[in-house]
């Protein structure tokens, strides 16, 4: 979707402010916000792309005005919502009222550290080719989904050259909206800075994106 | 309140165990952090079996120091030149190596760095007091899919001999995200 989280290229943000000696958490809620997330992935009741989507799909004012966790804690709740795993009620009062929904599984200590070290790999099998190699030039298509993808507004359309193939992982695009993995190959294409941003650009500068198949073009 | 509450009725209802949170907050507060990721590049400096390894294939290099998991299932390592700067950014979210460089800080999660990392990668650097010779080129890789890159910067000038430990000392987090160089050895001292 063409939404607030699309950043790159947009001005008047300002100057990029590091804070010395920073803490890993501002506050006791992120910390509860950040930890219920990741065990809240392990009952399977979505996935990674699903949680992605959940987080930008919201109005342009209401996400930049939240702080990170603040953009994880709402996506949270709402696909928790969504699947009927908790209720508005529920969250009023702060206790359960009703009968829990039977899940897969879920996390526990003995589990953290193991499930932690697995992660979730997105690489899968094929048996088709890819269509790219690397130095071939390609076009980032104009395409515009409502839906999730992970292909940033500022290359669609401008013409790059693969860097590198990486193998076929899971197609975010189908995975946030439930169809499935639908894996297919993933380049890394880079583009010259002229070529992104016209004679605005810094010629001495390019960048690169991870860009899937599906995204890309013969140029 | 709202946060507390809402972990109030996931354990009740069965979904969720305390401990296990306190668990994932402890990892990530006091284990995994930008302290790995100076090994990884440590390593690299002084042993270069292991830099062709890890620049091959990073993620099974990077595995054998015992660095692995959510969020670095597929890294990939690239190296800075005297001709060639790299930064990282994610335009999308907040895409991080967390097994080596631990939880992002808030500023590679705010909207100033993703909007301008990849159309003013210098005016950004500028912002880290970091200049660079105009004739470098400056290579942003956005992290747009489960890749997650490592910088690898270039060994300071004057550290011959030095052992790995004394190495990781020297390389900051900034300097594996690119929006850094390492400390030189004068900055120990």
């Amino acid at each position: 979707m063409n939404g607030a989280q699309d950043m790159g290229g947009i001005h008047g943000f300002g100057q990029v402010t590091p804070e010395p000696n920073e803490p890993v958490f501002h506050a006791e809620w992120e910390k509860r916000a950040f930890a219920l997330t990741l065990a809240m992935a392990m009952p399977g009741q979505w996935n990674i792309d699903m949680s992605r989507y959940a987080r930008e799909n919201r109005p342009p004012a209401e996400y930049l005005a939240m702080s990170y966790y603040q953009l994880w804690f709402a996506a949270l709740e709402t696909m928790l919502k969504e699947r009927d795993l908790v209720t508005d009620d529920e969250i009023v009062v702060g206790h359960s009222l009703h009968a829990s929904k039977p899940v897969k599984r879920t996390l526990t200590p003995g589990d953290v550290l193991n499930v932690l070290h697995r992660g979730g790999p997105t690489e899968r099998e094929t048996n088709t080719q890819a269509a790219f190699k690397a130095g071939d030039r390609v076009r980032a298509r104009n395409i515009n989904p409502v839906t999730h993808t992970r292909l940033p507004r500022y290359v669609r359309g401008h013409v790059g050259v693969i860097e590198r193939v990486i193998g076929c992982h899971v197609f975010p695009d189908s995975n946030a909206t439930g169809a499935g993995e639908n894996p297919q190959w993933l380049y890394i294409v880079r583009f010259a800075g002229s070529e992104l941003w016209g004679p605005n650009g810094d010629p001495t500068t390019a960048v690169s994106v991870d860009a899937w198949e599906p995204y890309l073009e013969p140029a | 309140m709202r946060v507390r509450a809402l972990e109030t009725v996931l354990t009740e209802k069965g979904y969720v165990d305390p401990a296990a949170l306190d668990l994932l907050i402890e990892t990530y507060e006091k284990n995994v952090g930008p302290r790995n990721g100076a090994r990884v590049v440590a390593k690299a400096w002084t042993d270069p079996a292991y830099r062709a390894r890890l620049f091959k294939d990073a993620t099974p290099a990077i595995a054998e120091l015992g660095y692995a998991g959510r969020q670095g299932e597929h890294i990939v390592a690239i190296e800075n030149t005297p001709k060639r700067h790299n930064m990282v950014v994610c335009t999308l979210c907040s895409c991080y190596p967390w097994p080596v460089l631990g939880l992002p800080p808030v500023w590679y999660k705010s909207a100033p760095y993703r909007s301008r990392a990849v159309s003013d990668p210098r005016g950004v650097l500028k912002d880290f007091d970091v200049t660079l010779p105009p004739d470098t080129e400056i290579r942003v890789w956005d992290s747009t899919s489960e890749i997650r890159y490592l910088v690898v910067p270039m060994r300071p000038a004057g550290t011959e001999g030095w052992s790995e430990e004394k190495l990781a000392e020297l390389v900051t987090r900034d300097s594996m995200i690119g929006t850094g160089l390492p400390k030189s050895p004068k900055d120990l001292k």
